[in-house]
Formats: structure tokens, sequence, C-alpha cells
């Protein structure tokens, strides 16, 4: 094994000298950057933008972007990272790059960081990139979570509009008794793929319990049985009953147009949604962005911000323009650029951003933020990601099953972090 | 050139001749060679690998470790794998209402009218479609607020049901949206059953005063077994492997209350926050077994058939 592949990169060495030696000759052959993602439209042209800058520079690179289904990517990568290795692969941080990182499938690009000093300007995301002291990849966007309101429903349900500093917790508990006496849902949700209800989750866990606790319990050090769980889902016990009720019957876009249509108000929400809320007819006047409210008081306001990356696999044939490509999404240029156009924000503090109103929201609440969590199925293990989201949404159907729902995830908690 | 030829010639000789004095038993080994190779590589030698693969704990990614029984036993204390088990026996009995279900349409439609070939295609459309189609029409059949089966149970209790948020009918729900397409292939299955039944004996028994219930009960269904033996092992197998409806229509959900052993199975070894490989095979074993017993019954029964012939 170790011999093929070493037989196979002196090949693709020779080779790429070969390239480089025919390319001050002929000026046409370029080196290939093979990259596989897995972007949605808007994003998928932004990124195409910053290809074609990046060969714009490096006009002796010529990098092949192949796009992959969001979902079917999430399975394809684990067979192409051994079958078929590109150059460049996308994924996510914290523990959802762990499994790869574990099995030495991604590489170590600490010297990127180093050489471009992005451990200063990729503050932020420093601790979320970082496993046994190394960073694994380079991230390139990541986006705020809040509520998003409607403010059409506010009036029709005669509720007073939350203030620059949102609502406080008992208000918003309070409101969502007006707005169900107006037949409008307070909070909806879509829990059919599970994890728009780990959203809710993690912010009252946030709230309740601050962000060192919250990455302690998905770190797996807290026991699910444990009274300071019980006082968070004790929190969520009081907007139960005010969340869309056929919400597991929901995909998160069925959800977000109860939101348009004013049949819900509020909706806990990654800023991506704004788009589909946008075309769905609502528009800066009466789409509303708040951070979720304090519950125990003095806690430090954390958010949640997911952190999307690029990474170089183990089995790279072009590793050297691959790190070239890797510092170039790094810097606050490109990122300025491909965050304004995908409307999020960029991971360089030294970028620009947006004029939009809730990306300058977003960049607000999260510069002002204590800490950064990056979402609950990224933050916990895959494994237990899947069962507490399956809890989280039976809690939102059945809270009198808590026991239950407790005893089930506390017996995976011990199964899963034993290794 | 000039040198002689004989040795090697001879020895052609004997080659062909072995050849010769064999040819009759080695023909049907050759000629079945290429379809036993495919089933070993692509059936028996994975069916093993399964069964090596489910006594390790292994994410698909680093090292495998031997952990021995230790994923079956954790099965056994797994609610999620009771649930599984429990709705793929609820599949099988309920599947099995395809049988009746399709002979019945069967019947009615094999007569001559003007156009009976259209009206049987029709029949048969909802087996051509692809199942994930399927899933997806009876998704927004089912669907809270704007489907057609959520607003009809409305207007007549007034209080709608989203069927794939609740966990009470959700498996239910996704069985009949199976049994639409089931149904139709049974149909077809009696449909060529009933051309073959033989008009000498309807029209004896008919002359005997046979007609209604004793007709079809004493006459046609006897005549119809073989279709009746295919369309029992079609649809328990159907049962039992369904599996893209209910990852189409509900994902498992509501918090895994639809999941069937073939899903649940995915779920831990393959899906997005899967990485279990040896307890999915845990899974695939049993659920292999649970086959098995049906499997070798119809085996069984074809070659008791057989040997009464």
């Amino acid at each position: 094994m170790s011999m093929k592949r070493t037989g196979r990169t002196i090949g693709a060495l020779a080779l790429g000298t070969a390239l480089a030696l025919a390319g001050t000759a002929m000026a046409q052959e370029k080196r290939v950057l093979r990259y596989y993602a897995d972007y949605d439209p808007i994003p998928l042209a932004a990124m195409e933008e910053l290809i074609a800058d990046f060969e714009a520079a490096n006009p002796d690179i010529d990098v092949q972007l192949n796009n992959f289904d969001h979902e079917g990517y999430k399975t394809a990568i684990r067979n192409f990272l051994s079958a078929d290795a590109p150059d460049l692969a996308n994924w996510y941080a914290a523990n959802r790059m762990r499994p790869f990182v574990e099995a030495g499938q991604f590489m170590d690009v600490s010297d990127v960081w180093q050489e471009n000093n992005l451990y200063d300007a990729l503050s932020s995301s420093v601790a979320s990139m970082t496993i046994d002291d190394k960073q694994w990849g380079i991230p390139y966007t990541y986006y705020q979570w809040g509520i998003y309101y409607n403010r059409d429903a506010y009036k029709a349900a005669g509720v007073e509009l939350p203030g620059p500093d949102g609502v406080s917790w008992d208000q918003f508990v309070e409101n969502c008794k007006k707005f169900q006496a107006a037949g409008i849902d307070c909070l909806t949700t879509g829990t059919k793929a599970l994890w728009p209800g780990a959203g809710i989750f993690d912010y009252l866990s946030l709230r309740t319990n601050g962000y060192d606790w919250h990455m302690k319990l998905t770190g797996g050090e807290i026991p699910w049985t444990d009274e300071s769980v019980r006082k968070v889902f004790a929190e969520w016990a009081k907007i139960q009953p005010y969340i869309t009720k056929d919400h597991a019957a929901l995909d998160w876009q069925d959800a977000a147009s109860l939101l348009v249509q004013g049949k819900a108000a509020h909706y806990v929400m990654g800023n991506f949604a704004v788009g589909v809320f946008k075309e769905g007819g609502m528009t800066n006047e009466n789409l509303g962005f708040m951070v979720f409210p304090e519950i125990t008081p003095g806690i430090p306001r954390a958010e949640e911000a997911p952190t999307d990356t690029i990474h170089i696999p183990s089995g790279a044939k072009n590793v050297e323009d691959a790190k070239k490509f890797l510092a170039f999404v790094a810097s606050a240029d490109a990122q300025t650029k491909l965050n304004a156009k995908i409307g999020q924000l960029p991971t360089n503090k030294y970028s620009t951003v947006g004029d939009d109103p809730f990306i300058k929201a977003g960049f607000e609440s999260l510069s002002t933020a204590s800490a950064l969590a990056q979402f609950f199925d990224r933050d916990a293990p895959a494994e237990m990601a899947k069962v507490a989201m399956e809890g989280f949404q039976e809690f939102m159907v059945k809270p009198e099953n808590l026991d239950r729902i407790l005893d089930r995830l506390e017996k995976a908690r011990q199964r899963i972090y034993k290794k | 050139m000039t040198r002689p030829a004989l040795p090697a010639s001879s020895a052609e000789r004997v080659s062909r001749s072995w050849w010769r004095s064999n040819q009759r038993r080695l023909a049907p080994w050759l000629f079945l060679a290429p379809g036993m190779i495919m089933f070993a590589v692509y059936v028996i030698i994975p069916i093993f690998q399964s069964m090596w693969i489910s006594f390790y704990d292994w994410d698909g990614l680093g090292e495998k470790i031997w952990i021995g029984l230790d994923n079956y036993r954790e099965l056994l204390d797994d609610d999620a794998f009771y649930t599984s088990l429990k709705n793929n026996v609820i599949w099988l009995v309920l599947y099995l209402l395809a049988i009746p279900a399709g002979l019945m349409i069967a019947i009615f439609l094999n007569q001559n009218v003007w156009g009976m070939r259209l009206y049987k295609s029709l029949f048969f459309f909802p087996f051509v479609i692809s199942q994930v189609v399927v899933g997806l029409m009876f998704s927004w059949f089912y669907a809270p607020d704007f489907g057609l089966f959520y607003r009809l149970i409305e207007l007549l209790t007034g209080q709608g049901i989203a069927v794939l948020a609740d966990e009470r009918y959700v498996t239910y729900g996704i069985i009949a949206a199976g049994l639409w397409p089931q149904i139709a292939y049974v149909m077809i299955l009696y449909l060529t059953g009933l051309n073959n039944v033989a008009p000498d004996q309807v029209e004896a028994a008919r002359l005997d005063g046979a007609r209604g219930w004793r007709m079809l009960w004493y006459v046609i269904l006897p005549q119809l077994r073989p279709a009746t033996f295919i369309a029992v092992v079609v649809t328990v197998i159907g049962a039992l492997r369904s599996f893209d409806l209910v990852s189409i229509m509900t994902d498992g959900g509501p918090y895994g209350s639809s999941r069937v052993l073939s899903f649940y199975m995915y779920e831990q070894a393959l899906s997005e926050y899967g990485y279990r490989m040896g307890y999915g095979a845990a899974i695939a074993v049993v659920l292999f077994a649970i086959m098995m017993v049906f499997i070798s019954g119809f085996i069984w029964k074809m070659w008791r058939d057989e040997a009464e012939r």
C-alpha cells in the first residue's frame, strides 16, 4: 500500500515537473487541481468566480471543480477519500471532521496557517479547526443563527415588536400566548430532517447553562440525566406548546413558508434561510432578526456559527497547489468577495461584510459574542448527534416522554464516548 | 519449420480427446460459470463478509477492533432495534393484503370489454413508476395543511391528522403507499395466471352448478396456485426489504418510529450520521436470518413440488 502510494507520488511529481517544463515551453499545459464540493447554486456561482480569480493569479493551475448534490456528498466523501481522493474537498469544522482526521484521511495543513499568518486573521475559527494541536483545513465562510420573525404576524396578533436588543425570555413566552390566541404559531420549525430542532436546543442550552457547559455536554462529560440538562428542557417546555404542531412531517423550507405566510411568528434558523424567506416574498420591511433571548441572567452570550471548510485529503496528488489554493481562499479579499456573493460572513477578520441588514446583524451578533458554537451535529460526535436530535424531536411532540428520552440519551452517551 | 512437430501435435490430440470425452459433463458448468461467478462475488461472498464485519467495531475508515458478539449483545438492549423489528412484522402482515387485493382486481379486469387493455395498463401503472415517485406522491397526499388526505380528515372530523408526523399512524401510512404498486404487481401475476385457467374445467364446474365463491375457491384458485406462490414470495421479500419508501417519506421518523430493519442498518452504517459498520452489519445479519426462514421455506416447497411431479 505504502509502496504503491510512494510510487504514485513519485510518478505525480515526475509528471508535475514534466508538465512544469512543458508549461514554460508551450504555456498551454496546466497543472490540474481537482476539487470536490457540494455547493448549492448561489454558493456554486460564487465559488466559480473565486476559482476564476485564483486561476487568473496562477495561470499555470487549472482547478477542476466537481460539484456533488449536497446530501449525496455526505456519503460520497467516505468513498472518494479512500478510493479516488481529489486534491481538495469540502467538509465541516469541529467534531464533524474528526472521523476523517483520526482515520488519517485529511492532511495536516498547519503550515498553511503559519505561513499566511492565519492564526491572527482567522482567529475566531482556530479552535474549531484544531484537533491534536494541528489545523486540518481552511474555513471560508460561516453564518449566524438566531431568531427570524415576521413583523406582519406581530401586527396581526397585536404584539409589540421586539426592540433592537430583542426581548427578554419571559416576554418571549408571554408573547407566545398572545400569538396562540391569534391562531399563529409562536415558533415554527420543520424537524423532518432532525437538525432544525437541534438549533433550538443549542440556544436553550447556551442560554441556560452557558457555552462551557454546552461544550462539556456535547463532549460527553455531562450525563444527560443530570439536573442541569433538565433545566434546559424545563425552559423548552415553556415554549413547547406554541411550536408548530406537525413539525415532524415538515422540511425546514415548509416551515419557512409558514413564517412567510404569517402563520408563524418566529423561526430559530441559520442566516441561509433569509434567501428562502425573500424568495417567498418577504422583504427587509417585514422580516426581522434578533438574537436568542437571555435566559439565565449574567451568562456570557454565545452564538451558533457553523463554519464551512475546505480540506486536503491525504491521498491528494497535487498538494503544493492545493495549499496555494487554501491560502488564497483564506485571504481577506477572496473571502470578502465570496461572502458578499453568498450572503454569509467571512471568517477572515480583515474582510469586509456586505450591506445586507441581516449580514450586518449577524456580524454584530457574532463579533460581540463571548464564544461560538458550531451546531449540535458538528460539536457532538455523529452518532450522539443523531440519537440526541431524535430525542429533541420527540420532546417537542411528546414532552411527557422526557424521562425516557433522557435515559436513552444517557445510555447512548455511555456507549459513544467510552472509546 | 522443418522440425518434426510430432510431440506437440500428439499433446494436442490428447487434450482434444480429453475435451471430447468430458465435453458433455463440462459444458453445463461452463455455461453456468459466468452467472455463478457473479453470484459468488456479489451475493455469497458479501454475505459472509457482512457476518465477519458484524464481529468488529469499525467506523468504515479507521482500524477494525474485534469485539466478538458485542454488537449482537447491544442489539438485544436497543429499543430502536425492537421498533424496527416490530415495524417489519407489521409490514410483513399488512403487505400480504396485496395478494387478495391484487386477485380481486385481476378477476375484475379479466373480462372482455372494449378498451380493456387500456384499463389493465392503467391499473398496472403504479408498478411502473419509481418507488421514489410513489413515496413523494403519498407524502404530499399526507402533508399537513395542503395534503389531500389531511384536508379530507379535517373536513370529516374537524381535526387534521399529519400521518407522517404521528408515531401511531406513520408505519401504516407508509405501508399504504407501498401497497399501491405491490397490488398492481400481484394483479399482473394473477392476470397472466388467469389466462391459463382451463376453460373446460370452468365450463364443467358451471354445469355442476358451481358459481360465485365456490367457483373461485374450488375451481379457479387451485389452478392459480403457481401465481399465488410467486405472489407470496415477491410480497414477503418486498415487505422485508422495504427501504426506499421509509427513506423518502419519513427518513425513519418521527423520532425513529417508522424505521424498519433495512433502514436502521443503513442509518447505522452508511447514512450522514452513521459510522458503525459493525453494528449495521449485525442488523443486516439479523435481517438475513429472518429472510432465510422464509426463503428456505419457499425453496423447500418448490423442491417438494418438483419432486412430486
